[in-house]
């Protein structure tokens, strides 16, 4: 990913910063600037999450890509946040301890690096609800 | 109405001999995928040629962009195969959303991973019955001279192979294939010109859905197969108990299981019961992949669709061998890009 495009996206990967709708209160993650329900009747405001949701389901993955391949085995997991949306996140637990349903919550972390001398990701991770 | 009439299997390097025939014919209209990225030095020379083709030709099927597709495959799919599992994954993953499931460590399996975890969670489905999926590919792989493995396995094969995403294992996935499929398409009343066996499109129909797992409605439902299906039964005014065999994408084992319940072949929840009780064997109440499918016959990504196809012929045409299915008349094919952002269902009938 080039600077620019990551840097656009801070807001979004720091703070897990989305949008809702105030008309029909549907939240939107990553943002939209557009209801598709309520269109132009709609109005957009920024939404920043609690960050507290549960895993929908999950995997342990076990072969991954070069940039991820030093964290496996690591818990990758679908999180319905509390507001609403849904996404995709690294659950930072033992693989043993992941099931459906498991209340956690998000923290800031490295991603990933662009090998010895790139970029470093930040985002959003979880860790479970003692 | 268009009918398929003929298909040629391209092994790799024999291209130059697919262009030869291609051009020989003075086709119609040609539809030929393959997988992308590389190099495209000769698209040109090829685009000058097709063009001048379908101007000869007006109502041909205008699909020159896919032409392309070929010659990419061939620079494309050398690199991916010498490359080894890291270009593998990555290249797929480039298939979901790479800014919101690639980027925080999502890989293809470990997606379809999560739809299976889903799946088991909700449905009763065993390891056991999933790992059948793959032994029934390999069987009817086993049946298939151009297919990429033609070795049987056993339950034991599965569950005892590498976890690459839990639950699924090495041998719940399909492999990445070097190779390429055409089919030649043309006007119904014209394709005897081409062909003694023509064999009849009766439906071809397409739907979408997000590209993120995470985005769909139901995570182990592709709401995008359940509609294209339904558009292709409508258009061919056919129902399930028509098809006499169909190949799904079952690029990885648990793809297959929604696949039959998302086409409608039974209720969701039961395909990995059916599956081993040897409803989709060949000589099942609905012969599933005959081919071997993405599993054994092989997964040449962008050729894929045409692949199936490619079967689906063979079978109408009686020219399927060992895996044969008696008295074949309408087949179906079903292909998925990502993990259900788009499914594309053909029905194919013989004349």
């Amino acid at each position: 990913m080039s600077v620019a495009r990551f840097w656009r996206k801070i807001p979004q990967r720091y703070n897990l910063i989305g949008t809702k709708c105030e008309k029909c209160g549907r939240h939107f993650f990553p943002p939209r600037s557009f209801c598709p329900d309520c269109r132009r009747a709609g109005r957009i405001v920024d939404h920043k999450f609690a960050g507290t949701g549960e895993i929908v389901t999950f995997t342990v993955i076990h072969t991954a890509n070069e940039q991820f391949e030093a964290y496996t085995p690591y818990v990758l997991a679908i999180v319905k946040l509390d507001e609403g949306p849904r996404m995709t996140a690294q659950i930072i637990c033992e693989p043993k301890d992941a099931k459906i349903g498991m209340r956690v919550k998000s923290t800031f972390r490295r991603i990933a690096t662009d090998g010895e001398s790139g970029i470093i990701h930040y985002g959003t991770k979880f860790v479970p609800v003692e | 109405m268009h009918a398929v009439a003929a298909q040629i299997h391209v092994e790799h390097g024999t291209l130059g001999y697919v262009l030869v025939y291609l051009l020989a014919h003075r086709l119609v209209g040609v539809r030929v995928e393959g997988q992308t990225g590389g190099i495209d030095r000769l698209d040109t020379f090829l685009g000058k040629h097709v063009e001048q083709l379908l101007e000869n030709h007006a109502h041909a099927t205008r699909e020159l962009g896919a032409f392309s597709g070929v010659l990419r495959m061939r620079e494309g799919t050398l690199e991916i195969v010498d490359s080894g599992q890291h270009l593998s994954h990555d290249t797929l993953t480039g298939a979901a959303d790479r800014e919101w499931e690639g980027f925080v460590g999502a890989t293809f399996p470990g997606l379809y991973a999560m739809i299976a975890k889903d799946y088991m969670h909700r449905y009763p489905l065993t390891r056991k019955q999933l790992a059948q999926v793959a032994v029934k590919n390999h069987f009817n792989g086993a049946r298939n001279p151009i297919a990429q493995y033609q070795q049987e396995i056993t339950i034991e094969t599965v569950l005892k192979s590498t976890m690459v995403a839990e639950p699924l294992r090495l041998f719940d996935c399909s492999p990445i294939t070097d190779g390429a499929a055409a089919v030649i398409v043309a006007p119904l009343e014209r394709a005897r010109e081409f062909t003694d066996t023509p064999i009849k499109v009766l439906a071809t129909a397409q739907a979408s859905d997000s590209i993120s797992l995470h985005d769909r409605r139901d995570i182990s439902t592709l709401d995008a197969t359940v509609a294209a299906g339904q558009r292709a039964f409508r258009m061919a005014k056919l129902s399930h108990k028509d098809i006499d065999m169909v190949e799904v994408h079952d690029c990885f084992s648990i793809a297959e299981i929604c696949a039959i319940e998302d086409l409608g072949f039974c209720k969701k929840g039961t395909a990995g019961k059916i599956t081993a009780d040897g409803d989709t064997e060949l000589g099942g109440k609905i012969p599933v992949n005959t081919s071997g499918g993405l599993k054994a016959c092989g997964h040449p990504v962008g050729a894929t669709g045409i692949k199936q196809v490619y079967e689906i012929v063979q079978q109408l045409r009686n020219n399927a061998g060992r895996r044969q299915i008696d008295g074949a008349k309408i087949g179906m094919t079903h292909n998925v890009g990502g993990t259900g952002a788009t499914a594309v269902v053909h029905i194919l009938g013989r004349v």
